[in-house]
């Protein structure tokens, strides 16, 4: 292992030329063209023996990826914001073809009006594609989570694509100190991928192609299940993971101080280490704090969330995102999560950081006091004035 | 020979349909002559096994054995250009009864 | 030696798939396949021929297929390419088979990619005029003139007002290593184009009229006089582009009738004399640049 100070695009692509795809097709967009470029030099050097294939759009890179894995190799893709949307038909088309691609998303705000900075509108609006979805919180997570998420998606029990999401330029950019494994433990945590779904000239196949009403249903069905069943691969790829590189992780949750905890914040990805400082403090102050980070959006860990809000006098959830005219989209699937789990603590949305705009310290710590005394609304806009926020 | 053959497998249940999108290559459970208000006939006599019918056939359901053309009707739509591309003139549309 | 009728694959590797009767596209696919033999890895955009013939359980290719999206063409057949050859087999085809909408319009981007990359795969254009798949409407392959479902023959829109598009020379002007144009109706040539293709090393593209009779209103039977005739009439050519030159590989002294040609078809019944003056004289300007520039 070597320690080296990597901002989360370059911790990523560390744990991409450590799992060693065969196939990479990528097409730049800020912020995560780090990510390409660190690839195109590391093919250069030769300390990554991939193809890297220069598309001419996202759209391109994962149905190029999808070509690829259909041959029966291990591929690559990267993308961000527009891109992803771009690229959205090919989304579902990768988890129907039960393609295990795995992809890099540097989350980012999506147009109108054009902005570059980071929030988690585009990947959770495609939480219905069939993809798993991870968000990293930090450079080492995600250089764990590309070897990872190889590990799960091509398991034979799952075979579904994957998506790691790192949150933009706050993530992506941002240098920290991380342990970069070997390749001999790279290789000793992960197995080359086998599959029976590919072309093979020996046993010639037809591969995606229609089902109609009698079957296509069963085909959905599976795929839905097969999503399900990522839940104990994502445990087993954990503990593997701990044998060999000394860090664990924790599942689909990862859980601060909520076992006694009344006011529970609940959110994902970069911003939880914040919302855990502030936790700190604030149970200093004998407000019993805690925090839980999704780590998993898909699949969704619903009885997890259940059980980990059960002591709760009342929830917030806090994400960068918002389904127009409803409200947030972690906030929609938590509170089904607790309807289903018979909680009845209230919870309460905090809409924050769209286009990147700052979630500062006091923004956290007024959540916190603001579930506590109930004089929140169901969904709150931080930063936006009481006039204007109806 | 290698073809798309007919299958006795024709429905599939829920633990037949497989997990992939991927399946065995070739693999028919129907036929298309159902298609065909005519159908060609070929004069064996006739026919010089020129193999323009084969060449031409949309469907690949004319193959010369023996060097006569002979019409796989399981797969045959009906669609007639073997008959007019036959110098000889020795494939004729017939009414299907 | 030349591929014929004689020589060609006996097997079938496109066979019991449900496309109309007398259907061109078929045709081009069932006899490209028989020219790229076994180890022919198909890639089928969305568009007839992956809806004819991939309805599980109900699945007509007998070598390795795979449906692309319908922009995808040309970028799964690189992934595919790149991934066999990963895999460290040599001995393969990647061949894509698209129709006009599928190459000219959605998936003209992805196409112009891969020959931009030069990668090493077979790209087949089955050129039937319209989006046929879907009923009919105008693709930028249909002809001028033709009535479309999107480009009724009324008072006001008279058909489809544009030319075709040039996908032969757009292809060309990538300095793509070989292009090819061809017809069903002269299936030697068409095979004989595979078979070249096939050992060419990089991007090639082989643009082949086919026929639809449902889409172009003739009878079942008559596919293949179609198919000819529009070169006959010189509305379509054959031709070559190869070390950085065009080559016309058959120029007929004498056209057939344009007019019998269009007058044969449906989409064509409602042109006047003046339109089909139009496009008489824009045959005539093509074929005067060709003889001129071209080999």
């Amino acid at each position: 292992m070597a320690e080296k100070f990597l901002s989360g695009d370059e911790a990523f692509a560390e744990g991409i030329r450590l799992a060693c795809p065969e196939v990479i097709s990528a097409y730049p967009i800020t912020p995560q063209t780090i990510v390409v470029e660190k690839l195109s030099e590391m093919v250069e050097d030769g300390s990554l023996d991939a193809e890297f294939i220069h598309v001419e759009s996202e759209h391109s890179a994962l149905s190029c990826a999808m070509g690829a894995s259909a041959a029966g190799v291990r591929a690559f893709t990267a993308t961000s914001s527009q891109g992803l949307l771009y690229m959205a038909e090919c989304l579902y088309y990768a988890s129907g073809g039960r393609f295990p691609i795995v992809m890099m998303n540097a989350n980012r705000s999506t147009a109108l009006p054009w902005n570059i900075y980071g929030d988690q509108r585009d990947s959770l609006s495609q939480l219905d594609s069939g993809w798993i979805q991870a968000y990293a919180e930090n450079a080492q997570e995600s250089l764990d989570l590309a070897l990872m998420s190889y590990y799960i998606a091509e398991h034979k029990n799952v075979s579904t694509p994957f998506m790691v999401n790192l949150d933009g330029f706050i993530l992506t950019h941002t240098y920290e100190q991380v342990d970069v494994p070997t390749p001999e433990q790279a290789k000793a945590f992960l197995p080359a991928y086998q599959t029976e779904n590919k072309l093979d000239l020996d046993n010639p196949k037809n591969m995606a192609f229609s089902a109609g009403p009698d079957t296509n249903y069963i085909f959905k069905y599976k795929e839905h299940a097969a999503m399900f069943r990522a839940i104990p691969v994502i445990k087993e790829a954990e503990e593997k993971f701990a044998e060999i590189f000394g860090r664990t992780y924790s599942g689909l949750l990862d859980a601060y101080r909520t076992e006694d905890a009344e006011y529970i914040l609940i959110t994902l990805g970069s911003i939880a280490g914040l919302c855990r400082e502030i936790a700190d403090t604030l149970r200093e102050k004998s407000l019993k704090a805690g925090v839980l980070r999704i780590r998993y959006m898909r699949p969704f860990p619903a009885e997890e969330i259940v059980k980990a809000v059960s002591p709760a006098k009342a929830i917030a959830v806090l994400e960068k995102d918002i389904s127009f005219g409803n409200e947030g989209t972690v906030f929609t699937n938590i509170c089904s999560a607790l309807q289903g789990g018979n909680i009845t603590a209230p919870a309460y949305n905090f809409i924050g950081g769209l286009g990147g705009r700052n979630i500062s310290h006091q923004d956290i710590i007024s959540i916190f006091e603001k579930i506590q005394s109930g004089t929140a609304k169901r969904v709150n806009f931080i930063g936006i004035g009481e006039g204007e926020n109806t | 020979m290698i073809k798309p053959t007919l299958r006795e497998q024709k429905i599939f249940p829920f633990a037949d349909v497989p997990e992939h999108t991927s399946f065995e290559a070739g693999y028919l459970v129907s036929v298309n002559s159902g298609w065909r208000s005519i159908r060609p006939v070929v004069n064996t006599a006739a026919c010089i096994g020129c193999m323009q019918c084969y060449l031409y056939c949309p469907d690949g359901v004319i193959a010369i054995q023996d060097g006569k053309a002979v019409i796989d009707y399981d797969f045959c739509k009906g669609c007639g250009i073997c008959s007019k591309i036959c110098k000889p003139s020795a494939i004729q549309m017939e009414s299907e009864r | 030696m030349s591929v014929s009728a004689k020589t060609l694959d006996k097997n079938e590797y496109f066979y019991g798939h449900k496309a109309c009767a007398g259907c061109g596209g078929s045709l081009a696919v069932r006899n490209a396949l028989k020219v790229l033999g076994k180890n022919a890895v198909a890639v089928l955009p969305a568009g007839c021929m992956s809806a004819v013939g991939f309805n599980f359980p109900q699945l007509c290719f007998a070598n390795n297929a795979i449906i692309s999206t319908f922009a995808g063409t040309a970028s799964m057949l690189t992934g595919i390419e790149a991934g066999f050859r990963r895999r460290g087999i040599k001995d393969f085809t990647a061949v894509g088979f698209a129709g006009d909408g599928g190459t000219a319009d959605i998936g003209i981007q992805a196409l112009s990619g891969a020959i931009d990359r030069n990668d090493n795969i077979i790209y087949i254009c089955y050129d039937n005029e319209a989006y046929m798949n879907t009923g009919i409407q105008k693709s930028g392959l249909t002809p001028f003139g033709a009535k479309t479902t999107t480009t009724p023959a009324g008072q006001n829109i008279h058909g489809n007002i544009r030319p075709k598009k040039n996908m032969f020379e757009i292809v060309a002007a990538h300095d793509i290593p070989y292009a090819a144009t061809a017809t069903v109706g002269y299936m030697n040539d068409f095979l004989n184009k595979v078979e070249k293709a096939s050992k060419i090393q990089g991007t090639k593209y082989i643009h082949v009229i086919a026929p639809c009779p449902t889409g172009w209103g003739i009878p079942v039977s008559d596919t293949i006089d179609a198919a000819r005739e529009i070169v006959d009439c010189g509305l379509w050519y054959l031709a070559e582009y190869e070390n950085h030159t065009f080559k016309i590989n058959h120029d007929p002294k004498n056209f057939t009738s344009v007019e019998a040609y269009l007058r044969k078809q449906a989409r064509f019944k409602h042109l006047t004399d003046e339109d089909i003056a139009v496009i008489t004289d824009s045959r005539d300007k093509k074929w005067e640049f060709i003889r001129k520039n071209w080999n």
